[in-house]
């Protein structure tokens, strides 16, 4: 059935949410963007692709996650009870694998013979190399050399899993350059090449796709909530750098107005110093295949992004979540290092939880509006990464030598 | 419409040659200096200038056009430095065609009306903007379009018959066909494919087809200036730009004229 004015039937058939998305590649790519366009129509109503995709998610993944009640966080904030949507405990310690799973699918579906990913802090580069191997296709991943240096543990498991990991050294050597190295390296290898973007980002139709399959985030937690307290939440918060974990929480769940939503932005060192809030301190351009919010200068030439968490430290975001910023279905709030950093902290002892620098900066948000609701509100948290990878950067923040 | 592109191209037809195209990135090794190498490439024989506007994230640009744009960026190269020169080159030159190229978001920046209108007003010709296919160009096309500049798009070996009219659609100027499926200054692609292609290309549009990617010998620019109506240069005078810096100009032209030597007896030598 078609819902009238739903806000769940973007983007338009070119690729458009309102003013952004869209296509903007060299023309080499274009048609086959259109190919991969058209094959994931054909997959998305092909029943064996979706049973395909979900018997992976369940057996393999290990879906679906947990919506773990955080009772000592909810006591401890003394306002609205705050449930964690537990993407950490999936294989490869979040949500990145739920897309790559359905990627690599399509990149089979497709022919292709081998798979190339960006990687910012290695996260998707290692979900990648995971499925690659799982698979057995050939991998590269291209990563900003600054990011190589800095990420020696996720370089490794990617060598570990069968991956080549190709160090960037143009542009400022991390996520943006590592990106347009992959889109280089695709144009010159149309022929064989399935490229697995790791967010919802890039040309038409990955923001759609990459959404897709993430939105099984968002239709659990559906489930579990209702099954948990019998109704839908008051508000769901999650973290936003591309925006590939927010969007699948978030869009099952766009068409209930009820339901507040608030994706939280990296303010880095502060939103008037470095930070990676393209949302709160960008303005709309168009980069890595589409237009969206930008960090840039006055003469559209972008700008270096900043957060102490790797996994938001990327100068743009999802088209979608522009859209939805403009419209104002989604509020969109910043945090900044320090304060994730304290969240990290208090969660790893109230809950016995090592949260993703990622998702301690919605922790952190949560912790800022839990109080301000009554205790007979409800709050799901994305919980999207584990912590694990960052020990090492808070370590070094908290001054303590390992 | 501006028409210097075409009165260039019918003049080399007319010459029973092919036009040379030459490309260098504006403000390298900076503002001041880019002016000489235009010049250069003029004085060398170039017949049409494509004039590079740096941008931090050249997605289709090889090794030496992207550290062409960092070092462009690095002396703080702005948008207005870019049509600065523009301006000034075409008071030295009032004839010679001058084409920006680039990405679109430097050139949507301020909008469309407010780019089209400034080239329009620096002298230019035209515009390539490489990360703007058709499907995308709903607001640069009309912008360029009602400032009577040239849309020149770009076609590639991906760009197959079906997809070709969409292409063409509202192409003017000429038509640049990118050689090799792949990024710039790097492979070169056989003559062959090259042949054939220009020759799909030139049954479906009136327009001249130039040819680059990967063109550095004054023997591939004859090669390919037999069957083309351009051949097209960049990283190679790129590079020369690297090499000497602000002393590059008198081995830019040295450089250029070589091309343009071979392109004006290629013809020839092959009938």
């Amino acid at each position: 059935m078609t819902v009238q004015n739903s806000l769940r039937q973007q983007p338009d058939e070119r690729g458009h949410f309102g003013a952004f998305g869209g296509r903007y590649v060299a023309e080499t790519l274009m048609p086959l963007i259109l190919d991969l366009e058209r094959e994931y129509r054909a997959a998305k109503t092909d029943p064996a692709f979706r049973d395909e995709f979900e018997y992976l998610l369940k057996h393999y993944v290990g879906r679906p996650s947990p919506l773990w009640f955080a009772e000592r966080l909810t006591n401890e904030l003394g306002g609205a009870k705050i449930y964690l949507k537990r993407e950490d405990l999936n294989h490869t310690g979040a949500h990145k694998i739920n897309n790559c799973i359905g990627q690599i699918l399509l990149a089979k579906r497709m022919g292709k013979t081998r798979v190339i990913a960006e990687t910012g802090a290695g996260q998707h580069g290692v979900a990648t190399a995971t499925v690659a191997a799982l698979f057995g296709l050939p991998c590269t991943i291209f990563m900003g050399a600054v990011d190589v240096a800095r990420q020696q543990p996720n370089v490794f498991r990617m060598k570990l899993l069968g991956a080549e990991v190709v160090a960037v050294e143009s542009g400022a050597k991390t996520l943006k350059d590592a990106m347009n190295e992959a889109l280089r390296h695709w144009v010159a290898n149309v022929h064989d090449t399935f490229y697995i973007i790791g967010t919802v980002a890039g040309p038409h139709p990955y923001p759609e796709l990459v959404r897709d399959f993430q939105s099984v985030i968002g239709t659990e937690a559906r489930a579990q909530i209702l099954e948990a307290e019998g109704r839908l939440p008051d508000m769901l918060i999650a973290p936003v750098g591309g925006g590939s974990n927010a969007i699948g929480l978030f869009h099952p769940f766009l068409d209930d107005a009820d339901v507040e939503i608030v994706g939280v932005e990296a303010a880095g060192e502060g939103l008037d110093k470095k930070h990676a809030a393209s949302l709160a301190g960008g303005s709309p351009g168009v980069l890595h295949g589409n237009k969206t919010y930008l960090l840039q200068d006055e003469d559209g030439q972008i700008t270096e992004a900043h957060s102490i968490s790797a996994g938001l430290d990327y100068p743009g975001i999802g088209p979608e979540h522009a859209w939805l910023h403009d419209i104002g279905r989604v509020r969109y709030v910043p945090v900044t290092d320090d304060e994730a950093l304290a969240s990290f902290q208090r969660l790893c002892k109230l809950e016995g939880i090592i949260p993703a620098l990622e998702s301690a900066h919605a922790i952190a948000a949560a912790e800022r509006i839990a109080p301000t609701l009554g205790k007979d509100k409800i709050i799901i948290v994305n919980l999207s990464g584990r912590g694990d990878k960052d020990i090492f950067t808070v370590a070094e923040a908290l001054g303590v030598k390992l | 419409m501006s028409g210097r592109l075409s009165a260039t191209f019918a003049g080399t037809r007319a010459e029973g040659r092919a036009a040379l195209v030459t490309f260098v990135t504006g403000g390298d090794p900076s503002p001041a200096d880019t002016g000489a190498v235009l010049d250069a490439l003029v004085a060398g024989g170039a017949d049409v200038i494509e004039l590079g506007m740096p941008f931090t994230d050249p997605m289709a640009d090889g090794p030496a056009i992207q550290r062409a744009n960092l070092r462009a960026l690095g002396v703080g190269t702005t948008t207005a430095d870019i049509l600065g020169i523009a301006a000034a080159f075409r008071a030295r030159h009032p004839q010679v065609p001058l084409v920006l190229m680039g990405y679109a978001n430097p050139m949507l920046r301020r909008g469309a009306d407010w780019f089209a209108a400034a080239a329009k007003d620096a002298g230019v010709d035209g515009v390539i903007a490489v990360d703007l296919p058709p499907e995308e160009d709903g607001e640069l096309g009309p912008a360029l379009r009602a400032a009577g500049l040239h849309f020149i798009r770009l076609a590639t070996p991906t760009t197959d018959a079906a997809r070709l009219p969409a292409v063409l659609d509202g192409a003017s100027g000429f038509l640049y066909y990118v050689s090799v499926a792949g990024i710039t200054g790097l492979q070169q692609a056989a003559q062959g494919s090259i042949e054939d292609a220009v020759g799909r290309l030139k049954a479906a549009t009136d327009l001249p087809v130039a040819v680059g990617f990967g063109v550095r010998t004054p023997e591939q620019a004859a090669a390919i200036g037999r069957v083309a109506d351009g051949v097209v240069v960049g990283s190679a005078i790129v590079d020369i730009v690297a090499q000497h810096g602000a002393a590059a100009a008198p081995h830019v032209k040295d450089y250029v004229a070589g091309l343009a030597a071979a392109l004006a007896t290629a013809r020839e030598k092959a009938a």
